[in-house]
């Protein structure tokens, strides 16, 4: 038996073409395409008078220009939903002021960047020179600019929308503020997280190409989910679905706001694409991405918390406020995993949490990874942290008092997860998980530390935190798997890649079921053409659910050789096995003639032919040997080719946790903020590839020392963004990223057939919260707000000195 | 993010170069390194109509050593001043700053002349020339002439070079035996801007006495800030009186709040790496 590929740090196939530069990213395809430019709103919040585009029309190379009254007359027209706003992807039934934004605005922007006009020239240096000379006039309207503004109601985003609310949700399993007041001990905290954002180092890009003699349309799109995107550009075009194919090239990463769709650039290129015949391109630069695309994370929160002598929660209460900017076209996503995922693996006694989720007038805001997750995961650690000090309990020892214990798994919250589904944890064992993480930073030795630098005058601290996130969420995810006659095998999922290695992870489950070299497969992702029926990539779903999926289709296809190969070998199929693409009666050798049959052959076999077009389909011919003339050469309920589909679909999501401890140090006289360590205790089930998880933990870790100490978007009252560009919204380098030190525990899922649970967001979760806490161990004072720079160090210093 | 139209031109020798600027005034740019121009072209914050490029200019490309003081041309890349052994040797200084000047990659391409031209208030080769009481040769088709630092830089963004001239290279003198120098700054990320940062020179008699102990700081104020400081020095030990040295900053000093940094907490820093900067440079002056 070949040495089996799953759970093995096979190399990524992925990347030499990548690192070589061979990949081929949007803006690498259709260098003969027209390219589009945008006039964008200046203001955040204006009403739209008259659009004169008289100094452009003698730009040279200009093609075409359109507004949103072109839109108006296209629907009228042609019959296309054009001029309607872009669906809500994400209807929920608290959700009654949902609002969403037209491809080009009507009458009215929102914030700064919001689409006005669009241009389309001969290429995108002529379209910036022809939308600069646009002239838009606007006349500005208050803006609602920060969740106390919006709050307060006095200024509205949207007029028809009291008070900026798009809904209020609640969910509670008692009467939570009953159990605090009853309780012994009880603490109230305000905590603060600002607005970051995905960031992705591709911005967005559309291409469009319109087929006139086939009438039909195929967009490639830097998405993370390429079969919506199909569905919503038909439906916004009015083209028959089947007339539209949408491709996903390499996508330089998403970390979900590609999961957003329709982007009004994704309906109004293919749009143009087909008015003007042509191909159309739009890149999206830099500037763009910061003020059109999607931000995350902006939240406050009021927590009330009781509790008992040993630090044992009895009741939770948690009001929370939900900036999610101009428009909310992804609905309540982000607030409910914040509300339902806040409780990580502790159990939180009598639980209400309430939120309101506020338009203002900047960004939308949609997942980014984590998606709602670090602010919970910072709100519950900084109460379990305030409940040690308030109690003086070691703070792992508060939290392993709280722990649901794994004899407690499957454990059910009561509450309604973002799927709709229960918040039932299928598994993990949280003090084994802890254990592990005391362990590899020394918990227990770092007193003495702390006092020896102490003494040196240096100031060291150590924090941690713990989360449960909740992924691979349905509905379903397929794959189809082909062996064809010269062996390959070639496999086909719905959802799209952005980097994370999915082509190596998912062949290593195909070569396995199948019995094959890991060579012999090929991936291919998010390509409507190839696998129609998906959902996309995000809530770390990829290994759960394409993997199983896949999984599944490989033992289908496997069964179906072991009948052919079963036939030719005249053997049964119970005495057969599969070693590196062959077929052979178990316990022979490979090559032994007669006895075994490679998967290559078994495919020829499997489609019976009347044309020898060449060597190997010369022996699935009529005449090749003698046939029953009794059988048809397809029976009834089989297919020719040696192929199968198969969904995999939950019930539930299935729960990964892991734990972080950092250690701090903060200098005395600068207030800079350096860490020391950072250590990593990571449970997503079975492992398929640990150096591919390791990857995703370590860009995840980057992410959450990102939120944590340097990202932050800085918003003016008047709604103008101040850090655009990325000399001034500051992403870590691989400076300010510190090494990460990581250990497993594996609790398989019972829910899938590979125990797989997801691992793609994980390492961003909790940086926030592990980070305040080592800053608040080093320095002696609460930390209630991040992310948090040396200058709000010093501040803070000074405020708890006087 | 494309700029909008220009005409480029590529002169190869000086007297071309400033005769295209002499003919094209305002509208035209001159072009090196091109790390600070370029961006601002793409984000159309510069449209210039004319970009003169000094890079195939031979005469602008080199770095002379003299007993005096250290040539500089203006095509000189920050990463070849950075890593000449020769120029170490005469003016640690200049790698002292220059290893604070953004990225590797920045680096590599950018120009120290240009740093200077571009005058930006965090810039750290602005406060290297005035503390080496530096230099910069300006040209143009009709005139040569020489500004000192200290006349130099006249703003954010805005240096003594006027329309039509070429700042054709920049002068920073040796510094007297007995000299010890040093550069310390605070960024938010490695290689950004600092929130602050001080350069200085302590130059230390016979007796390892200070005769004189300078520092210059950026991004705490709209240039580069000279400060004398060596009526605050405590003896031979390199000591500097406190008060002092907070008093002398803060009459030089006008940092203002940002997003990186409250005014309060620059003014704080200036003093923290002042300190450590004139402990540095002493501790390499008394060696």
């Amino acid at each position: 038996m070949s040495t089996r590929l799953f759970g093995q740090r096979v190399p990524r196939s992925e990347d030499p073409r990548l690192v070589t530069g061979n990949g081929r990213y949007l803006d690498d395809l259709g260098h003969d395409a027209l390219a589009a430019a945008f006039v964008r709103s200046p203001h955040a919040h204006a009403r739209i008078g008259d659009v004169d585009v008289s100094d452009a029309v003698d730009v040279e190379g200009l093609v075409a220009v359109y507004t949103y009254e072109d839109l108006v007359s296209d629907q009228a027209e042609h019959g296309s939903r054009m001029a309607e706003a872009l669906p809500l992807l994400i209807p929920h039934p608290t959700l009654t002021h949902g609002r969403t934004p037209y491809p080009l605005a009507n009458g009215e922007v929102n914030h700064v960047g919001e689409a006005v006009v669009m241009v389309v020239a001969v290429d995108r240096y002529v379209a910036e020179d022809a939308a600069g000379r646009i002239h838009v006039d606007f006349e500005p309207l208050p803006a609602v600019v920060g969740i106390e503004r919006a709050r307060d109601g006095g200024r509205l985003v949207h007029e028809d929308v009291p008070g900026n609310v798009a809904a209020v949700m609640v969910q509670q399993t008692g009467d939570a503020d009953a159990a605090v007041d009853a309780a012994p001990h009880s603490l109230e905290l305000e905590l603060e997280i600002e607005r970051s954002a995905s960031m992705p180092m591709e911005g967005k890009g559309v291409l469009a190409r319109w087929d006139a003699d086939d009438q039909s349309l195929l967009v490639h799109t830097s998405t993370q989910t390429s079969t919506s995107v199909r569905q919503a550009v038909a439906a916004k075009l009015a083209l028959p679905v089947d007339r539209v194919e949408v491709v996903t090239p390499d996508v330089g990463g998403g970390f979900g706001v590609k999961i957003m769709h329709p982007w009004p650039e994704e309906v109004l290129v293919p749009w143009a694409a087909r008015r003007l015949g042509r191909a159309v391109k739009w890149t999206e630069d830099r500037r763009e991405h910061f003020v059109s695309s999607a931000h995350e994370r902006g939240q406050l929160h009021r927590v009330r918390v009781g509790y008992d002598d040993e630090g044992r929660l009895l009741g939770l209460s948690v009001r929370f406020w939900h900036d999610h900017g101009a428009y909310i076209p992804y609905g309540l996503i982000v607030p409910i995993i914040t509300s339902t995922q806040l409780l990580g693996p502790y159990k939180p006694g009598v639980y209400r949490v309430e939120f309101t989720s506020l338009y203002t007038n900047t960004v939308i805001v949609t997942p980014y990874r984590g998606a709602g997750r670090p602010q919970g995961c910072f709100v519950m650690e900084r109460v379990m942290d305030a409940i040690a000090a308030e109690r003086g309990i070691d703070r792992t020892v508060v939290r392993e008092r709280n722990f649901i214990r794994p004899e407690e798994m499957p454990y059910d919250h009561h509450l309604v997860f973002q799927d709709g589904r229960a918040l039932r944890y299928d598994s993990g064992d949280f003090p084994a998980s802890l254990e592990k993480l005391r362990k590899l930073v020394g918990w227990d030795d770092f007193a003495a530390f702390r006092e020896q630098a102490r003494a040196e005058g240096r100031l060291v601290g150590i924090g941690l935190a713990c989360y449960v996130e909740g992924t691979g969420v349905g509905p379903y995810e397929g794959g189809h798997v082909r062996v064809e006659s010269d062996g390959t095998v070639v496999v086909s999922t719905g959802l799209t890649s952005q980097g994370q290695g999915h082509q190596t992870m998912l062949a290593q489950i195909v070569a396995d079921e199948l019995g094959v070299p890991f060579d012999r497969v090929r991936v291919t992702t998010g390509d409507t053409r190839r696998f129609k029926y998906a959902v996309g990539t995000f809530a770390s779903r990829t290994a759960v659910m394409s993997g199983s999926a896949v999984a599944m289709t490989a033992r289908r296809v496997r069964e179906k050789a072991m009948r052919i190969a079963a036939d030719a070998l005249e053997a049964s199929p119970e005495d057969l096995e599969i070693v590196d693409g062959q077929v052979r009666v178990k316990g022979t050798s490979p090559s032994g003639a007669n006895v075994s049959i490679d998967l290559g052959t078994v495919a020829v076999l499997s489609n019976p032919l009347r044309y020898a077009f060449d060597d190997a389909a010369r022996r699935a011919t009529q005449f090749a040997s003698p046939a029953d003339p009794a059988r048809a050469p397809i029976s009834p309920g089989d297919a020719p080719g040696l192929e199968g589909t198969e969904y995999y679909s939950p019930t539930q999501s299935t729960f990964a946790n892991g734990m972080h401890a950092v250690v701090v140090e903060t200098d005395p006289d600068t207030c800079e903020i350096k860490i020391l360590r950072y250590c990593v205790v990571h449970d997503c089930g079975t492992i398929v590839n640990p150096m591919i998880l390791e990857g995703q933990i370590h860009g995840g870790v980057a992410q959450g020392v990102g939120g944590a100490l340097y990202e932050r978007m800085e918003y003016a009252d008047d709604g103008q963004l101040l850090n655009a560009s990325f000399m001034d919204f500051l992403m870590p380098y691989s400076t300010e990223v510190p090494t990460v030190e990581i250990d497993h525990l594996e609790t398989p899922s019972p829910l899938n057939p590979l125990g797989v649970k997801g691992a793609g967001e994980a390492g961003v979760i909790p940086g926030s919260a592990a980070i305040a806490s080592a800053i608040e161990d080093a320095e002696g004072f609460p930390i209630r707000r991040m992310p948090i720079s040396p200058s709000e160090l010093f501040h803070l210093r000074q405020e708890h000195q006087s | 993010m494309k700029p909008s139209p220009f005409t480029y031109h590529r002169p190869h020798s000086a007297d071309e170069a400033v005769e295209l600027l002499r003919a094209y005034g305002d509208s035209a740019k001159v072009l090196a390194g091109g790390q600070s121009l370029v961006p601002l072209m793409s984000m159309r914050l510069a449209a210039p109509e004319h970009l003169v490029d000094i890079n195939r200019v031979e005469a602008l490309q080199s770095v002379e050593v003299g007993e005096d003081e250290v040539r500089v041309g203006a095509a000189v890349r920050h990463s070849r001043l950075e890593r000449d052994e020769e120029v170490y040797g005469a003016v640690p200084l200049l790698r002292q700053g220059l290893v604070n000047v953004a990225h590797p990659a920045i680096r590599n391409r950018g120009t120290t002349v240009g740093s200077l031209v571009h005058a930006d208030p965090a810039a750290e080769m602005a406060a290297v020339l005035l503390l080496l009481d530096g230099v910069v040769e300006l040209r143009s088709a009709t005139d040569s002439r020489e500004v000192a630092a200290a006349d130099f830089f006249l703003g954010p963004m805005q240096s003594a070079t006027g329309p039509g001239e070429l700042a054709v290279a920049a002068r920073f003198g040796r510094p007297p035996p007995g000299s010890g120098s040093a550069f310390v700054e605070l960024s938010r990320r490695q290689g950004d801007y600092a929130m602050c940062g001080v350069g200085a020179l302590v130059t230390t008699g016979q007796e390892s006495e200070i005769t004189s102990a300078k520092v210059a700081l950026v991004g705490v104020g709209d240039g580069p800030a000279l400060v004398d400081v060596t009526s605050a020095a405590a003896g031979p030990g390199g000591a500097f009186r406190e008060p002092q040295l907070a008093e002398l900053l803060a009459s030089q000093i006008a940092p203002e709040s940002d997003i990186h940094a409250s005014a309060e907490y620059r003014r704080h820093l200036a003093l923290v790496l002042t300190r450590r900067a004139l402990g540095q440079a002493h501790e390499r002056a008394a060696a």
